[in-house]
């Protein structure tokens, strides 16, 4: 009887906000029936979402963000077993049968998900796929449906919508096709879009852009959405209020403003806190030594590769890297960034000459590396280490995880013993924070933070002089981010590495480097030590990449996607006359068309290709 | 620790034979194909017959009317229940050997090539291509008049010799797209050679797929053999193969159905099971599946 009282109160709440209320979440409750027992992915789960607004909801991989709001839409595998109540717009969606689920799921309900590129069909064209919902849900004539596809495409700022209609999705890049996901959830003007990780698989410039169309349509459609991410500087800029979620419930919601600078919860401060952000303080140049000697120097490095061409044509030429050149101090890091197609991977490479450069020098402690044989480069490859961005793609399926850190020792130690090595890898193991207990694993029963981990034991039993790391934490979620360059780092003052660190992520490089190259379209557009090139970037590029790093405050964040840098690098079989930035530039000038700019000395060891960096 | 990891090396394998086992269908697959090796193995020596010798006193004799004859016999008086065994026995043996044969030269030659790439790839290739177009019937005819005629290593030669071409072929597939994943790309970068990547990396992620073909080969390679001695090109009588008796035995249909269905029965349960076998051992190494 005693709580007859709140219920009541509850209910009449409810009916009051009736009105408004898109989504309503009570005690919503999953666990996952497994041969090793029922696993509960979610407990207890309360959130609601009004009309116009925006509702992030973060945590790490695992917290049940995504299991709630799929339990929601009745998407769940069978195996899922939800109890409590999910209700939308009044409506009590849980149990439902599936013909009253797809006429709202795509219709009333719109939503985005992590990889645009599954999520679409690949074998009809995108204006199709637009159509075909429009068609399905509104009983529309297809020609009448396919116009309304095109303004859609418009809406979401696809350039050349008409064009885009009959591409497919592969011919059009990830940012395009994370747009094309939001014209479809757009197409039936929902009252309410999921959007569950949009951004993640997407560049930092991109990122910026589809959060800042988000919030954009959010203003002006005044539909509720749910902006589901690991990523608190995303949340910053779109969201109205935050619920913070970690093992399967939500331990705090509150205003944006409230979560972000005054959280309650201490895991709320440590998810903030594992954020990257800009302000300066980079890595202190360690101890300001002058003669370090030279350790890689790469001497005007290009890579070209040829592409087939349609027909019986020429093949083109792809010019993915040209000129690069720069000298790397031993036990010095340096950074390399800019957006996917700057030519950033096909660097790390070219630097271990995985890939053989079209001409250049790569230059390793004095050995041309490119002058080897191949034996010799072999050998040498014992000091030459790499991480990979995929952390599970980059070990070998049918290994357990002490076989693969065991695999430098066949190649370059052969007199170990066995025993001698398990002892070698059970220390490697230590050293990444690797319980021995994932010894005996397969890679695929790791979790990513942790294959990762796998990866870095294995590039460094052998105590190599050079890292180069390859987008290593793009796959992961923020706080795992974090862990990881936090044992980079660890790694690096320890052993004296030096260090190559490549990213689309500037805020991610700061940590790590004293030294920052910024590419675009395969060529270099800046060269800085670190804290000149966070504290007075010279080059319009660099200050774009910097203003697109989301970070977790909402004050300033919202002003920053406003100015979110618009449009996408050119083809590299297509680059622009002159100044290759100038089509993306706000302030390219007649000169920026006609001219290469220099490779300029702007002050000590600060470089930079531009004609205006003195006006700016 | 060691032993722990050995323990965990063989885990995969064993997880797949559990996922194997679980499967009705693939169960009752592997207990008959059991049995009837075993049967082929040993079964004759239970009869008093040898597979050529005659019974004057019993021409094509209906199966179950003497105990001496449980399946009969066909027109000359010889037992066919010795006969039909031992048909088994000859092409279970050319079929597993000959793709064995096919497996061995066409992983070898298809994860070469696709390893290697460029033109040494076009060139391994072109060379499949050649002999995909020669007909492979005209092949083996002369092989078997070059040499004895119905001699099994002969047809052994002859068989291995055409099946090898598609196994390269998917192989060489496999090949190039484990090629791109950047586990292989890590082996270089440690410094691994080529033979150690091909030999550590990539042929132990072909075995999967490879497994799955080979039992999916040994039914057509039965039924190649049958076609063969069908046509008179394989097995020789007094010799007997699966082919052959069903051979001999659709002439005498009419008269002697028998002599037909017998030997035709245990082709169809061993193709099924066979077939029944492989789906199981594609689903069990299925990638999604883990």
């Amino acid at each position: 009887m005693a709580c007859a009282m709140p219920s009541t109160r509850m209910s009449a709440e409810a009916s009051l906000a009736g009105a408004t209320e898109v989504l309503r979440l009570a005690g919503l409750s999953v666990s996952f029936a497994t041969v090793a027992g029922s696993v509960s992915a979610a407990e207890e789960v309360n959130l609601r979402v009004v009309r116009g607004e925006c509702l992030g909801v973060v945590g790490e991989s695992g917290a049940g963000k995504s299991v709630s709001f799929l339990a929601f839409l009745g998407l769940l595998p069978p195996n899922a077993r939800v109890a409590g109540s999910a209700q939308f717009c009044g409506a009590e969606l849980l149990g439902a049968g599936v013909r009253a689920l797809d006429r709202l799921r795509g219709a009333a309900i719109g939503m985005v998900f992590q990889d645009p590129m599954t999520s679409l069909t690949p074998h009809l064209a995108v204006g199709e796929q637009i159509a075909e919902v429009i068609v399905r849900h509104r009983a529309l004539p297809w020609a009448a449906a396919r116009e309304r596809a095109e303004a859609l495409l418009r809406r979401v700022q696809v350039t050349d919508p008409a064009r885009r209609m009959r591409q497919y999705p592969h011919e059009l890049s990830g940012g395009m096709r994370q747009r094309v996901m939001i014209a479809i959830a757009l197409a039936c003007e929902p009252k309410l879009l999921i959007a569950d990780e949009p951004t993640t698989s997407l560049d930092v410039t991109i990122q910026a852009q589809i959060l800042a169309l988000l919030a954009q349509l959010k203003r002006e459609e005044g539909m509720a959405m749910v902006l589901i991410t690991h990523d608190l500087g995303a949340v910053a800029g779109v969201a109205d209020r935050v619920a913070v979620m970690r093992g399967g419930r939500v331990i705090e919601t509150g205003t944006v403003g409230v979560i972000l600078k005054d959280p309650r919860e201490a895991y709320t401060r440590a998810l903030i806190d594992s954020a990257p952000r800009l302000d300066p303080e980079p890595v202190t140049p360690r101890d300001a030594k002058p003669e370090r000697p030279l350790a890689l120097a790469l001497t005007g490095v290009s890579m070209e590769f040829p592409v087939a061409t349609r027909g019986f044509g020429r093949a083109a030429r792809l010019s993915a890297l040209s000129n690069v050149s720069f000298e790397l101090h031993a036990g010095e890091s340096l950074g390399v960034v800019g957006e996917s197609g700057c030519g950033k991977s096909t660097l790390a490479r070219a630097a271990l000459q995985l890939l053989k450069p079209t001409s250049g020098r790569v230059v390793w402690m004095g050995a041309a590396l490119g002058e080897l044989a191949a034996g010799q480069l072999r050998a040498l490859r014992k000091d030459l280490q790499i991480i990979f961005q995929d952390p599970l793609g980059s070990l070998d399926p049918r290994l357990i995880v002490a076989e693969i850190v065991a695999e430098p020792l066949r190649v370059h130690a052969r007199e170990l013993t066995p025993d001698a090595r398990a002892g070698e890898v059970a220390a490697a193991l230590a050293r990444v924070g690797l319980p021995a207990r994932l010894a005996g694993r397969y890679p695929h029963e790791l979790s990513g933070g942790e294959c990762q981990r796998v990866g870095i034991a294995r590039a460094m039993i052998l105590k190599p002089r050079l890292l180069v790391c390859d987008e290593p934490v793009s796959a992961l979620d923020t706080p795992t981010q974090q862990q990881i360059v936090a044992l980079l780092a660890d790694l690096k003052r320890e052993s004296g590495l030096t260090l190559v660190f490549v990213s689309h992520n500037l805020a991610l490089v700061r940590r790590l480097c004293e030294r920052v190259l910024v590419l675009y379209l395969g060529r270099m557009m800046e060269l800085a030590p670190a804290g000149a090139l966070y504290a007075r970037p010279l080059h319009p590029y660099t200050r774009e990449l910097l203003a697109a790093v989301p970070i977790p405050d909402p004050d300033l964040q919202p002003a920053r996607l406003a100015r979110a840098l618009p449009g996408e690098p050119p083809s590299p079989l297509n680059p622009p006359s002159g100044c290759i930035y100038r089509t993306r530039c706000p302030h390219a000038l007649a000169v920026c068309r006609e001219q290469v700019p220099a490779w300029e000395r702007a002050a000590e060891a600060h470089r930079v290709a531009c004609h205006l960096w003195r006006e700016l | 620790m060691s032993e722990a990891l050995a323990a965990a090396r063989g885990g995969r394998w064993r997880a797949a034979g559990r996922r194997l086992a679980a499967g009705t269908a693939t169960r009752v697959a592997m207990v008959v194909l059991a049995l009837i090796t075993l049967l082929a193995l040993v079964g004759p020596f239970f009869s008093p017959w040898q597979f050529d010798q005659l019974d004057w006193q019993h021409l094509a004799l209906p199966p179950g009317r003497l105990a001496a004859h449980w399946f009969g016999t066909d027109r000359l008086g010889r037992d066919l229940f010795v006969r039909t065994l031992y048909g088994v026995r000859v092409s279970l043996l050319i079929s597993v050997l000959a793709t064995l044969v096919s497996l061995v030269i066409g992983v070898a030659w298809g994860a070469v090539a696709g390893f290697a790439g460029g033109r040494t790839d076009g060139w391994m290739m072109r060379f499949v291509d050649v002999l995909y177009s020669l007909p492979y019937l005209f092949i083996v005819i002369i092989l078997t008049t070059l040499f004895q005629r119905g001699s099994i290593r002969v047809l052994l030669v002859a068989i291995g010799a055409v099946g090898w071409l598609t196994t390269a072929r998917i192989v060489r597939g496999e090949t190039l797209a484990l090629k791109r994943r950047e586990f292989i790309e890590a082996a270089r970068a440690l410094g691994v050679s080529p033979a150690g990547i091909l030999v550590r990396h990539i042929v132990p992620n072909l075995l999967g797929p490879v497994a799955v073909y080979a039992t999916l080969t040994i039914p057509q390679m039965i039924i190649f053999e049958g076609f063969l001695s069908f046509l008179g090109l394989g097995v020789q009588e007094p010799k007997a193969s699966l082919g052959n008796l069903i051979n001999v035995g659709a002439q005498e249909m009419q008269s002697a159905p028998w002599m037909l269905l017998t030997p035709a029965a245990f082709l169809v349960m061993l193709l099924i099971c066979l077939n029944l076998l492989g789906d199981g051992l594609r689903d069990a190494l299925d990638p999604h599946e883990r």
